[in-house]
């Protein structure tokens, strides 16, 4: 949408100039005419570099640089006291893939792992939930409809501890679910459902849902029910409407929730750290310890920098779907 | 135009549960008249009055009040700077793109790789300058560098949905380039800069990872001690406060939502 303006703009003002790039970098001093104010490229890059350069030197020496530094501390020696020593090694790397001082160990790989698997099923429980929520939402009346989003949105923005936390109340022992449990024998009388994998899951779908729905939501409000309609009227089976008629129509918004639900979900520790034990640390738990506990900065820069590789991962598959088919960030709605 | 599907309906109330149950939990234990247990001993306010007797809870609260207003009033400013910079000039379609993805990063990359890149910077600046030890400024750097893009991509998509018309009448009528922002280009994007400031105000006041990373032992903030609590052992009072964040953070959520959508 905004690039076919900015597009239509550029080619209102460039029409002296063919090459817009070369506009840019030989003509700038030439007179143009750019939204109604004599003006030249050269005065208006200056207004704009003015207004923008501050916040982007902000986000790149506190995030940019620090990332890439981040990727260099990862092949740095901790010291005896948590300082960092100045002598290159692997040892990081090697300790990640697993092999420690006492032989090779799957501790690190199958919390690498798990992490994936983790993201993995919260992205398709979120997924199996969020087609029907939404579908419910696109069908409802004017009101009714704002209502049920904002009931979507607001989760969205509450505080993950407390979110996560309250599973431990509803978990509790002596709590229904706990009960309930019990008496089927899964669980000790007077134990809780917590800390787990049931405890885990509650946690994170409930967190990433809203991620998940918001932007399928977008997709589902502009579904052509007329293609779904023609898929019933040719007998198709549900199965088949699904992968024919909707997904087709919705995967635009279903990939840009998968993106924003599996990156994050990967990457958390709140949820994990609250409602798990040791049998379901993520990355993101084992970046906390180095950095909050252990204080080895440069083993947790390697985790760092595998969890980036992670993400950069997924946002380049994301990349080449969206180049296909682009529709904004989850941020469009307001 | 949708034959009706109970089952569907069925996941969506389903959905919502799942989404409510913790809040409401959490508000139940909140007004509940039992320090421990279940079972409902009748309402109490108890354990909201005892939070403005808690000292370390007071502290938190100015804590985090103190953060979130500098840290919003500086990224609102920095961060609508930035979308009229981005918006409002003659970029390339390329350098528009890339611009683009470097606000559209810190949405998307994961909280605790921002936290540790910004761990990482102030332990170099710390080599400069002592005033980078982990406190209140380092605090504020933290949630301001997470803030900005959240209000740049707000006031951005209120640039793009106005139009260039207003600005072309403005200089048509040779108004000043002050006269023109002061004027024009503010009062228009104002919907989308409050918008945008108090999202980037609950995402301060409710965000616990970057703080996590960044705070000292003088500057804990709400979520940090609650997340302290939940390891010591909760407390009613922690189930109050929970509350009050939740209702404040919904409120905020909903004006946010309804301005918006009136301007639609």
């Amino acid at each position: 949408m905004a690039e076919t303006k900015f597009d239509k703009d550029m080619a209102k003002t460039s029409s002296a100039e063919p090459d817009r790039d070369g506009v840019l970098a030989d003509a700038s001093d030439k007179i143009l005419v750019w939204r109604g104010e004599m003006t030249s490229f050269k005065s208006l890059r200056t207004r704009a570099l003015a207004l923008s350069a501050p916040p982007l030197v902000w986000l790149t020496v506190l995030l940019a640089i620090p990332c890439v530094l981040l990727v260099g501390l990862s092949f740095l020696t901790r010291g005896q006291y948590g300082e960092i020593v100045y002598v290159p090694t692997f040892e990081n790397i090697k300790r990640l893939a697993g092999f420690g001082l006492f032989g090779w160990n799957a501790n690190f790989v199958l919390i690498l792992l798990r992490s994936f698997v983790v993201a993995g099923i919260t992205t398709i429980l979120c997924i199996a939930l969020a087609y029907p929520l939404t579908f419910h939402i696109a069908t409802r009346p004017g009101r009714s409809r704002v209502f049920w989003l904002i009931l979507i949105i607001i989760p969205f923005w509450t505080n993950v501890v407390v979110r996560a936390y309250a599973w431990l109340l509803i978990l509790g022992p002596h709590m229904p679910p706990a009960r309930l449990a019990a008496w089927l024998g899964l669980i000790n009388e007077g134990g809780s459902l917590y800390p787990g994998s049931l405890a885990v899951y509650l946690g994170m779908v409930s967190t990433f849902l809203p991620f998940m729905a918001l932007p399928l939501y977008a997709s589902v409000e502009r579904l052509n029910w007329e293609i779904i309609e023609a898929a019933k009227d040719l007998y198709g089976q549900r199965l088949q409407i699904f992968t024919q008629a909707i997904l087709p129509q919705t995967r635009p918004g279903l990939a840009v929730g998968v993106i924003v639900t599996f990156v994050p979900a990967m990457a958390t520790f709140v949820i994990t750290d609250i409602l798990g034990g040791a049998k379901t640390m993520l990355i993101g738990n084992l970046i906390q310890q180095q950095f909050a506990q252990a204080w080895d900065w440069p083993f947790g820069a390697a985790l760092s920098s595998t969890l980036m590789l992670m993400t950069l991962i997924c946002l380049a598959i994301f990349k080449r779907r969206q180049d296909e088919d682009p529709q904004g960030s989850i941020l469009n709605r307001f | 135009m949708n034959h009706k599907r109970p089952i569907i309906a069925a996941t969506a109330f389903f959905s919502l549960i799942l989404l409510y149950l913790p809040a409401l939990a959490v508000g139940y234990f909140s007004i509940n008249n039992a320090r421990y247990g279940l079972a409902w001993r009748g309402f109490t306010l108890e354990w909201y009055t005892k939070l403005f007797h808690d000292q370390y809870i007071i502290e938190a609260t100015v804590n985090s009040l103190i953060l979130a207003l500098v840290s919003t009033a500086i990224s609102t400013i920095l961060g609508t700077a930035l979308a009229i910079g981005l918006y409002r000039a003659p970029w390339s379609p390329k350098t528009h793109r890339f611009f683009d993805l470097l606000i559209n990063l810190p949405v998307v990359v994961p909280d605790i790789i921002m936290a540790v890149a910004l761990a990482m910077a102030f332990r170099i600046l710390r080599l400069l300058s002592e005033a980078f030890e982990m406190g209140m400024l380092t605090l504020i750097i933290g949630h301001v560098t997470f803030q900005i893009s959240f209000v740049a991509l707000i006031v951005k998509s209120r640039l793009e949905s106005l139009g260039h018309e207003t600005d072309e009448a403005a200089m048509d009528l040779y108004a000043s380039r002050f006269f023109h922002f002061r004027r024009v280009t503010l009062p228009l994007i104002m919907p989308g800069v409050v918008a945008g400031g108090l999202l980037a105000f609950t995402l301060s006041i409710d965000d616990f990872i970057i703080s996590f990373f960044t705070h000292g032992p003088d500057s804990i903030t709400l979520p940090i001690y609650i997340y302290a609590s939940v390891k010591r052992g909760l407390t009613p009072e922690i189930h109050a406060l929970s509350t009050l964040l939740l209702i404040f953070t919904a409120v905020i959520v909903v004006i946010v939502e309804r301005a918006t959508r009136k301007n639609e």
